[in-house]
């Protein structure tokens, strides 16, 4: 699984009508081990897992989540945006082993 | 005078650095993993306490919260894998500058570190609403705390979710 990290992805309208409540998902590969478990061979698999997801859309915050080891593997998340002006939703993922990744999205409101 | 006290605020800051990188390197401090590091701002206190009430205490400083029917958490009655369960969570908010939810705290009681996750929102959501999925080691409850921007704390009521397959196994 370790080789199948990463990847993040970002799903929402293209465009809504303005003050429109809309639906982000996203996901993104991550093995979210918690340190707790042992391998085949009984060895303690370290943890390796997202802690933070910063939201923001046109660079302001939007939402900010921290994660402990209890979310699933390849982590899905979803959440809303009111739409008030076309711009960038921006996503980046952040793990305890110096992982960084991040995806953007357009939104354009008519 | 404006030179004297960044002299004093520059000699503070690199003693305060000294005594951590020296306390560092007796083992007073000790590192979790030799390649792992917390993101900062990570609140770590939180995320590491083993029992629900700590983990309760050290995320919003109370470990009693009254149950509010705006707090909705929708989860499944039976979850066959632990690994994955999804979770729903919404809470009845304007979501206006001056009235929303600030803050939201799932809890899962019995798991290793109680406290699963933590989302900041801001009233541009539109809606304090998240969808994720968690880990549950066995049947137990899952729980949801939520913060107004005034600091009204607000729980749901607790759910349970009977696990078949406990998703922390090994």
């Amino acid at each position: 699984m370790s080789n199948n990290i990463g990847n993040p992805m970002i799903r929402m309208a293209s465009s809504a009508k303005k003050g429109e409540i809309i639906e982000v998902r996203s996901l993104i590969m991550n093995p979210m081990t918690t340190g707790l478990m042992k391998d085949k061979a009984g060895k303690l698999i370290p943890a390796h897992f997202i802690q933070t997801v910063n939201v923001t859309f046109n660079n302001k915050p939007l939402l900010d989540i921290d994660w402990s080891t209890a979310v699933s593997a390849n982590p899905y998340l979803a959440f809303k945006l009111r739409a008030e002006s076309s711009g960038t939703l921006k996503m980046v993922w952040k793990d305890n082993t110096g992982g960084i990744w991040s995806a953007d999205s357009k939104l354009t409101v008519a | 005078m404006n030179k004297t006290i960044h002299r004093r605020q520059f000699l503070g800051t690199t003693l305060a650095t000294g005594a951590v990188a020296t306390a560092a390197g007796i083992g007073l401090i000790r590192p979790q993993l030799a390649f792992a590091d917390n993101v900062p701002g990570w609140p770590a206190k939180a995320f590491d306490a083993k029992v629900l009430k700590e983990a309760m205490s050290n995320a919003i400083g109370k470990t009693q919260v009254a149950v509010s029917p705006k707090v909705k958490l929708t989860a499944p009655t039976i979850a066959e894998n632990g690994g994955a369960v999804p979770v729903t969570i919404e809470i009845d908010s304007p979501m206006t500058t001056d009235d929303y939810i600030a803050a939201v705290y799932l809890f899962v009681d019995h798991n290793p570190t109680p406290l699963a996750s933590q989302f900041t929102f801001t009233p541009a959501c539109g809606q304090a609403y998240i969808q994720e999925r968690i880990k549950m080691a066995k049947t137990d409850n899952v729980r949801v705390v939520a913060k107004t921007n005034k600091g009204e704390l607000m729980a749901s009521a607790p759910r349970e979710v009977k696990v078949t397959i406990g998703g922390c196994g090994g």
